[in-house]
């Protein structure tokens, strides 16, 4: 029996085991979103095409699965771009699916017609113009595959709205045929043995995680190797999770506004183990004065990351968890043959950093975002909770004062450092981990670039909270303009026209509510956590509050300003 | 530095534009580009002259290798590969100069493909310093119009570079 083009996605989406679209039907979708109605896949309708990008994104991160997204022609796909930069840059599964003007008008700038393909070329891992109907089942199967395979990222599959509507005889292939993408997962193993003895060897070795030993579901191996080897571990942004930052070994996130303790820490160290992270110049800071005195071991499942940024000496291409686990078979081995290396000194000098600059800031009449985020860690750090942000001082007091310890309970836009991500994240991570409370730790003006999906939360009854550090400012612009352009602002005050946010919480139908002095921060956060939906909490903090500790820019790691007790 | 990239990819719409993306993105130039199907109909080979140090280059081709329809990359080294350009060259000739291009043409195992009252066109095969050569030979006369089909290359011998 013939089946539609449209179907044929449904039932290969089916095939994939999705279970979530998150979308925004139009005219080129429509035979799809028409076949949508005989299948048992939710499809979540959002307010905006962004959101719906993100909302998959963060699903995915959440759960380890492939996230979905849809969009229609012209607008629709461009309205997902952002999104789809997003989950390139942080190397996340995402399958898009947009609508294309039919066949015969490509190219003749139709109605809502975009080149698509064009368009989102540079952004994602694959993607595909489906020409003929026939092509559905593998062309679906191999997006699937290619998103979550190797190094994950988003594929989009550009479907015009006349093979949609064509008529195929339907099967979903068993196998695949991709020749010329093979990702490996393998270590070498000669590459590992080496690794082995180097680490054993090594004197001032740091541990530096990243996003990768997440996607990879290697926290289990990570924290087996740092207690097996005792080495500190350091993690990116992304990272957070990877390994619990409640441990002893744990150094929290190095970088930028990383701790004083991790900065320094790799920036002294002889030998760094870098599994699943890619050397960012937010990490590196002035990349020639790194860790000069370093050897490096770069994990990664990406050969084009290796050396890219920081020279390699043990390059080790593979899956973190395949090459985690021979590795530490190898150390072991080493281990029971000699000693390891004398390394009280360098473990005395790193507690003396943890002791000597910790993380610290006052808090006085006027709320400081650091103490609010620090309360929702203490009001949620015993249940399982999930951690989005926004982008800007938001994100990177969420990431210093929310310790993380598990795996894909911190989501937060890394590479592309999108604002608007920590609204339309907790809503596809309240629906990838509905047992979760959900956290978006947001500013001010990340919330407003995306609020418009409150209706989305609503509609959906869903039970996230929105904490909203409102300083009434483009807060990390205001703090670069503050400390390098000489207190020059310019067009970064938002506090005129931006909205009552309790009141506009109450417009769509949320729960609005706001602490306005130190005191207020724990009852209004119970009350929100207490409350079965959305709920959307006005944090009034210290207006020009400052994120430290922080790197100057074009300066070397180690060279910090701020966050210290004077 | 130039190198020689010979590319092998799936011969499917759209890979020429993933592969000429990737250059632009990453601030790569491309000298010359060649592209046509392979033995294999489901196939196509690319050979891509490029102008990078060694380290950017390594990049380019891991990039490379990161197309999903990239299927292998050489770096071929000029001294094991044999390396060819097709140039086509109108120029000015009076039926005096004629005999004197004629000639010239002769002794690079040129052809003359087309001639006319005031010009003739020489089609030219070989290596750049070859065909630059020629070309030095000719400008005197006046070179009214020049095209190039860009650097096809194969290694050397029975080892199957790519």
């Amino acid at each position: 029996m013939k089946i539609t083009g449209a179907q044929a996605i449904v039932k290969s989406l089916e095939k994939e085991g999705v279970e979530i679209i998150f979308g925004y039907p139009g005219g080129a979708t429509l035979p799809i979103y028409d076949a949508l109605l005989d299948s048992k896949m939710r499809h979540i309708l959002v307010r905006h095409e962004q959101c719906a990008a993100h909302a998959a994104d963060s699903y995915a991160r959440a759960t380890g699965k492939v996230g979905v997204c849809m969009a229609t022609s012209g607008p629709g796909a461009t309205n997902l771009v952002t999104g789809i930069a997003n989950a390139y840059m942080d190397s996340i599964p995402v399958v898009a699916i947009t609508g294309q003007v039919p066949t015969p008008v490509i190219g003749t700038d139709a109605f809502q017609e975009a080149d698509t393909t064009g368009i989102t070329l540079p952004i994602v891992k694959h993607n595909y113009l489906l020409k003929d109907a026939g092509d559905i089942p593998t062309m679906f199967k191999e997006a699937f595959h290619i998103a979550s395979t190797g190094r994950p990222g988003p594929v989009l599959i550009d479907v015009p709205k006349d093979v949609s509507q064509a008529l195929i005889d339907y099967k979903y292939p068993e196998s695949l045929s991709l020749p010329g993408y093979k990702p490996t997962y393998r270590g070498h193993a000669k590459q590992i043995k080496q690794a082995a003895k180097a680490i054993v060897e090594s004197k001032k070795p740091v541990i530096y995680a990243g996003g990768g030993v997440i996607s990879s579901g290697a926290s289990k191996e990570l924290k087996a190797l740092a207690e097996l080897t005792q080495i500190y571990v350091t993690t990116t942004l992304l990272g957070k999770g990877a390994f619990p930052e409640t441990h002893s070994l744990s150094l929290g996130m190095l970088g930028m506004h990383g701790t004083r303790y991790a900065n320094y820490a790799i920036n002294e160290s002889d030998f760094i183990v870098a599994i699943g992270a890619r050397f960012d110049d937010r990490v590196t800071g002035k990349l020639s004065e790194f860790a000069k005195g370093a050897r490096i071991i770069h994990i990664d499942i990406d050969p084009a990351e290796i050396s890219k940024s920081v020279f390699a000496h043990i390059p080790i291409v593979g899956d973190a968890k395949n090459v985690l686990q021979p590795l530490m078979e190898a150390i072991k081995k080493l281990q029971e043959k000699k000693e390891i290396a004398d390394r009280k000194s360098w473990n005395a000098q790193i507690e003396e950093w943890k002791r000597k600059h910790p993380l610290s800031y006052r808090q006085g009449d006027v709320i400081k975002p650091e103490y609010v985020v620090e309360q929702i860690y203490e009001l949620t750090k015993d249940r399982e909770t999930v951690i989005t942000t926004g982008v800007g001082q938001n994100q990177m007091w969420a990431a210093q004062y929310y310790k993380m310890t598990k795996p894909r309970t911190f989501i937060s836009s890394g590479g592309l450092g999108t604002m608007g991500f920590g609204l339309p994240a907790a809503i596809g991570a309240q629906f990838g981990r509905p047992d979760a409370l959900v956290f978006d730790i947001d500013g001010d003006g990340s919330f407003q670039m995306v609020s418009q999906d409150l209706a989305t939360a609503v509609y959906n009854k869903l039970p996230i909270n929105v904490a909203i550090m409102n300083n009434g400012y483009l807060g990390m612009v205001r703090q670069w303009q503050e400390l390098f352009y000489k207190r020059r602002y310019c067009q970064v005050d938002l506090a005129v026209g931006t909205p009552d946010f309790v009141k506009l919480a109450e417009a769509y139908g949320a729960k609005g509510l706001r602490a306005c002095h130190p005191d207020e921060v724990r009852p209004v956060l119970e009350q929100a956590i207490a409350t079965d939906g959305p709920v959307v909490i006005d944090f009034l903090v210290e207006r020009e509050e400052n994120v430290f500790p922080m790197v100057v820019p074009g300066a070397p790691i180690s060279q910090m300003i701020g966050g210290e007790e004077e | 530095m130039k190198h020689t990239l010979s590319v092998l990819v799936e011969n499917k719409p759209g890979v020429l534009a993933r592969v000429a993306s990737l250059f632009r993105r990453r601030g790569f130039n491309i000298d010359s580009l060649a592209v046509g199907p392979t033995e294999d109909p489901a196939t196509s080979r690319m050979t891509i002259v490029v102008d990078v140090a060694e380290h950017p280059l390594e990049q380019v081709e891991k990039q490379l290798h990161k197309l999903v329809n990239v299927l292998k990359i050489s770096d071929l080294d000029p001294k094991e590969s044999v390396e060819r350009e097709l140039v086509l060259i109108k120029v000015d000739a009076t039926a005096k100069e004629r005999p004197e291009i004629i000639e010239i043409v002769d002794i690079f195992r040129a052809k003359i493909v087309d001639v006319s009252q005031k010009t003739v066109t020489v089609e030219v095969t070989g290596t750049g310093d070859k065909i630059k050569a020629m070309e030095d030979l000719l400008r005197p006369y006046g070179i009214r119009e020049l095209v190039r089909t860009g650097k096809v290359a194969l290694g050397r011998g029975s080892v199957t570079e790519a």
